[in-house]
């Protein structure tokens, strides 16, 4: 049959150039994409018992019953027996029963939520070692990668001791985009005000590259990072090189890396603020905008009435992006029930409050007092976000705006 | 102009200014060019030829289905053009951008052009293809004399262009959306983007989406209520099947797309938030909404493709189909599961376990009557005498090409696979598969098919086969390395690549698009050869297929009237089963047939519409207030006119029959 020559041909370059080709999906060298990818041969070879012999009786059938070929038999008005139906559906059925089974096991099992509880088929988590965190932002055209444990933040570059399992933490500044590093495990999105996790372990050393996988606008095409799994001595390096580099990621300079850019190269962070990745996820980097989780709390106890026009404002955050509206310029909203002397004060403020210093006061729930601005004393200066750590909070595990 | 520019509308011209023409984009102006100058050569000779007039009363406004059917395959058929010179340059930009080359495509205009590639192949290509054949064919396949509601048939139609004119328009005027065919906020906000591109995304698909959901009543009504007597549900043939099917999708699924782009509306122009980042607003809210119309959207294409195959592989093998019943039912079984499986589009925005499992098995259930069907048609041809005609021909590379499309569809919907090939080339591998090995082949089935019933003579086989080979080893070296890539992790819609050992497999892809360019250019010549050759390739039975269903037994083309006598049906294939029993046709006894009249109003309506469209699109708030009212006015006015059927009168009808009879008894005398 020519049809089949002529796939014979399309399939010819594939042979050929197979050997130069880095099938990164097919060879990944972690544990849960492993995984993934023997779900994927599983499936396509559990498939292809149906479809081989579907494309062989085509051919085979095409073949056989031309109109040329007036010695096969010719039956015009054959069109039902209800055994061949019985099979028909019942084949398919029977396949479809086995993918489903693997599908539930294998979504489950490897549900990108799910802490690991292997590092490997043959090795499990050993008690004691908990995942090494890692707080992913995708910005607007760059990763910043944030190591709360090791108070390091890099840009591009992002790197995991092997056989540590990780937690990643992901969000997104601005738009949509989906964070993926092959050989490592699966895609999952990153949405602004959302936050989705990652669980995965890198399972032997390797040089890769991650990339956003889903489209963000002009830079996406650049925006992708250096992944490395090293050996434990050569990550602390990495992070001693990083503490070294004696560049503090304030909320400032996060204001200012968040521009959009194409092309970033990598940049390391010496110290980070430890509230970030919280004021990121709720909005609130910028000094005077309420966090999304405030309003949240604030709005499930039933809001505040009059006051929370005062709240509008702050919860603007589109920022830089926020241009050419229906009738030009920014849209215009009250302010906020504040004085101007308050005001400017919030402005003004240094977002450089020093790393770990929180408000003891908790913001969600109790008593809910409108928090104004007020002028910072020495002793305690004004730190617009105040919520407990990401890895104490409650609430839902899904993407969740806390 | 490389970003867009950032304009404070004035009251006359909105944000019209001349920076919105493109005039330094070297590749916008030679197209402008070329468009232009063709234009004018066209709009010249039909002024030459006096051709207005014509088209105005016998085509534009006319309210037969047959005319509409042609028409939308005409817009298909032009979209195709414009859709495909955006693949081509796709290919083009990803084989050139290697080894520290940007290509020649800026990111402003590469963006655009992969977001209105995807655009225009759904909405104004594959979504007028489908309607044209299935008003073409559905009230001929009944033994009705028009669809239910011939205006409003117009009408649709005219929407459809409209919309068409509107994404074409935003080539030289302003820009398109730069964010994907489906526009996921926030990045189509206002926000992130400010400029008319998702403007014109969203006015275009709404206009267009009035016609399709209108189109899509009228063919439900069509087919529920004027069936030929006889014609009971279990007796239609499956094209009608697989088109009552579809259009139920339509009426069911587009009221969301229409919905979802309200509320962006109301987001870019009201300052609302439903899928903002900020203030509440959700943008999780849209890609769920967005699916749950787009996933039935490709049941809405597959299924008319799956109907033309039946009626193909029945004709051609000579044989009643396969398993009938289970056909229908596996149709309708395709329909209700097409709502239940949105979510396997966004596995990775993390849903439980729980829930990406049940869209993942939801979605392999689908597979179990496609598998059906699939193995219909090959029991069809068991026992059967295949000619392999094109339409056939078509319907063996589909049956082949689809089952790896459909492999490769199963594959991504078990989640933690999706995990690592979602947004990959393997996913537009996976899509242009069933896209093109399932709804386009199946539509050039259907094309080379009905053409002798639509205009008399057949299609000259020697360019179609030649289009045919064109088409399908493109295909598969187009899109076989966009499988390969993936697999090697490389996502949808970027624009450069450092990687050099990507390089080789872009080359084949580009290759591959090449050679489809050919398989077009030799279906234009295909027909361009046929109608010159239209006196040598003259079908004068009006069943040149030996075919089964009823629109073969009238002649072709057929007669305003379809049929002079509504026929009776008895069996499934009733015009097969008339063959059977030695039908005779009426010769005398005619009466005067009931017709509708043509009107002008729906292209005026539309005209109407496009220019509200563009007025939003650029803010000129007095010209879409005027046309707002000029819309409302005509369509009361519209109401006024009383005018609106005729009778053919029986003599007329008569004469036609009598030269038909004529014809008839020539062709016998020269057969026998």
């Amino acid at each position: 049959m020519p049809l089949r020559r002529i796939k014979l041909i399309a399939w010819l370059p594939l042979a050929l150039a197979l050997g130069g080709c880095n099938f990164v999906v097919l060879d990944p060298t972690g544990d849960i994409a492993a995984q993934q990818r023997d779900l994927l041969l599983v499936s396509t070879l559990l498939m292809l018992l149906i479809i081989l012999p579907v494309m062989g009786l085509t051919i085979f059938f095409a073949w056989k019953y031309r109109a040329s070929n007036t010695a096969a038999p010719y039956d015009p008005e054959w069109s039902h027996s209800t055994q061949m139906e019985l099979i028909i559906w019942s084949a398919p059925l029977l396949i479809i029963i086995c993918l489903g089974a693997l599908t539930w096991m294998g979504t489950h099992l490897l549900d990108p939520y799910r802490p690991l509880d292997r590092l490997s088929a043959e090795e499990p988590v050993p008690d004691g070692v908990t995942p090494l965190d890692v707080e992913v932002v995708a910005l607007d055209w760059k990763w910043l990668f944030i190591y709360p444990e090791q108070g390091i933040a890099t840009v591009n570059d992002l790197a995991a001791p092997v056989g540590r399992p990780l937690r990643f933490r992901i969000t997104a500044s601005s738009v949509m985009n989906a964070f993926y590093v092959p050989t490592l495990a699966g895609m999952i999105y990153a949405m602004p005000s959302m936050r989705t996790e990652l669980h995965a372990v890198a399972n032997s050393p390797v040089d890769s590259r991650g990339f956003s996988s889903n489209y963000s606008g002009a830079g996406f095409s650049q925006m992708y990072f250096r992944f490395r799994a090293l050996p434990e001595a050569d990550f602390q390096n990495w992070v001693a090189e990083a503490k070294a580099s004696d560049a503090p990621l304030t909320r400032a300079a996060y204001l200012d890396l968040e521009r959009p850019s194409e092309n970033v190269p990598v940049r390391r962070y010496s110290t980070v603020d430890a509230t970030l990745f919280d004021a990121i996820l709720n909005l609130c980097v910028e000094p005077g905008k309420m966090c999304m989780s405030d309003m949240m709390a604030i709005d499930a106890k039933g809001g505040l009435g009059l006051e929370s026009v005062g709240n509008v404002l702050p919860l603007t955050y589109d920022k830089h992006a926020r241009r050419g509206t229906v009738f030009g310029g920014a849209p215009s909203y009250v302010v906020g029930i504040c004085t101007p002397e308050e005001l400017s004060t919030a402005l003004t403020l240094s977002a450089g409050a020093p790393a770990g210093a929180r408000s003891a006061e908790p913001v969600r729930g109790a008593g809910l007092p409108f928090r104004t601005l007020t002028l910072p004393t020495s002793a305690s200066p004004l730190v617009p976000i105040s919520l407990p750590a990401s890895g104490a909070l409650a609430g839902p595990r899904r993407p969740s705006n806390s | 102009m490389n970003e867009s520019p950032i304009i404070e509308p004035s009251f006359l011209l909105g944000r019209f200014t001349l920076e919105a023409i493109p005039y330094h984009e070297p590749i916008l102006v030679v197209t402008f060019i070329v468009v232009a100058l063709g234009g004018l050569a066209v709009l010249g000779a039909l002024t030459y030829f006096r051709l207005w007039g014509y088209l105005w009363r016998e085509w534009f406004t006319s309210v037969d289905h047959k005319k509409i059917g042609i028409m939308y395959m005409v817009l298909g058929i032009i979209m195709l053009l414009r859709g495909f010179a955006d693949a081509i340059m796709m290919r083009a930009q990803q084989a050139l951008a290697f080894g520290g080359s940007e290509g020649y495509l800026p990111s402003h205009h590469y963006d655009q052009i992969f977001t209105a590639h995807g655009v225009i192949m759904i909405f104004f290509v594959a979504m007028p293809m489908v309607t044209g054949l299935m008003n073409f064919v559905v009230p001929l396949q009944i033994g009705a004399r028009d669809v239910s509601f011939p205006f409003l048939n117009n009408f649709s139609f005219w929407m459809t262009v409209s919309g068409a004119v509107l994404v074409m328009s935003s080539l030289f005027v302003g820009e398109f959306a730069k964010t994907g065919w489906l526009a996921y906020p926030p990045l189509s906000g206002i926000g992130y983007s400010p400029y008319v591109g998702v403007d014109y995304y969203i006015w275009a698909l709404q206009i267009a989406g009035v016609g399709t959901l209108l189109s899509g009543v009228n063919l439900i009504c069509t087919i529920v209520k004027m069936r030929a007597p006889g014609m009971t549900m279990m007796k239609m043939p499956i094209f009608t099947w697989t088109a009552l099917c579809t259009n139920v999708l339509i009426v069911a699924a587009f009221p969301v797309l229409t919905a979802v782009l309200a509320l962006l509306a109301a987001d870019r122009y009201l300052g609302f938030n439903f899928f903002t980042n900020d203030f509440g607003g959700n943008p999780m809210m849209y890609v769920n909404l967005i699916w749950i119309w787009g996933h039935p959207e490709v049941y809405i294409l597959i299924l008319p493709a799956f109907g033309i195959f039946s009626e193909v592989t029945s004709t051609f093998a000579g044989k009643r189909l396969f398993g009938y019943t289970s056909m229908v039912y596996a149709t309708v079984v395709i329909t209700i599961l097409s709502y239940l499986v949105w979510l396997h589009h966004f596995f990775t925005m993390g849903s439980g376990a729980s829930v990406n499992s049940f869209f993942g098995i939801t979605t392999m259930i689908i597979s179990i009557p496609t598998g059906a069907k699939m193995f219909n048609w090959l029991f069809t041809m068991y026992r059967g005498r295949i000619r392999f005609e094109l339409p056939m021909m078509y319907t063996i590379a589909f049956m082949l090409t689809f089952v790896i499309g459909g492999m490769t569809g199963v594959l991504l919907a078990v989640p933690p696979a999706d995990f690592v090939l979602h947004n990959s080339l393997f996913l537009v591998a996976h899509f242009h598969n069933v896209i093109i090995g399932g709804v386009l082949f199946g539509l050039f089935a259907g094309i080379a098919f009905w053409w002798p019933k639509a205009f008399g003579f057949t299609l000259d086989p020697f360019w179609g086969k030649l289009s045919f080979w064109f088409w399908v080893t493109g295909f598969y070296f187009a899109f076989m390395p966009l499988y390969v890539l993936g697999l090697m992790g490389v996502t949808r819609r970027l624009r450069v690549f450092d990687d050099p050992s990507l390089h080789i497999w872009f080359i084949i892809a580009a290759f591959g698009a090449f050679l489809i360019a050919c398989g077009i250019a030799c279906f234009l010549i295909q027909i361009a050869v046929s109608i010159a050759r239209r006196e040598r390739l003259r079908d004068t039975t009006g069943d040149p297929w030996n075919a089964r269903t009823l629109e073969w037994a009238t002649s072709s083309p057929p007669p305003a009237y379809n049929f002079a006598f509504t026929p009776v049906v008895h069996d499934l294939d009733a015009w097969w089963d008339m063959k059977q029993r030695g039908y005779s046709r009426p010769l005398a006894g005619f009466k005067p047939i009931h017709m509708p009249r043509n009107s002008g109003t729906g292209p005026i309506l539309a005209g109407l519409s496009f220019v509200l469209g563009f007025a939003l699109i650029w803010y000129i708030w007095w010209l879409a207030a005027l046309a707002f009212v000029a819309l409302i006015v005509t369509v009361i006015a519209h109401t006024f006119n009383y005018n609106r059927d005729f009778d053919i009168p029986a003599a007329e009808v008569t004469r036609a029959e009598e030269a038909r009879t004529a014809l008839l008894a020539q062709t016998a005398r020269v057969t026998a």
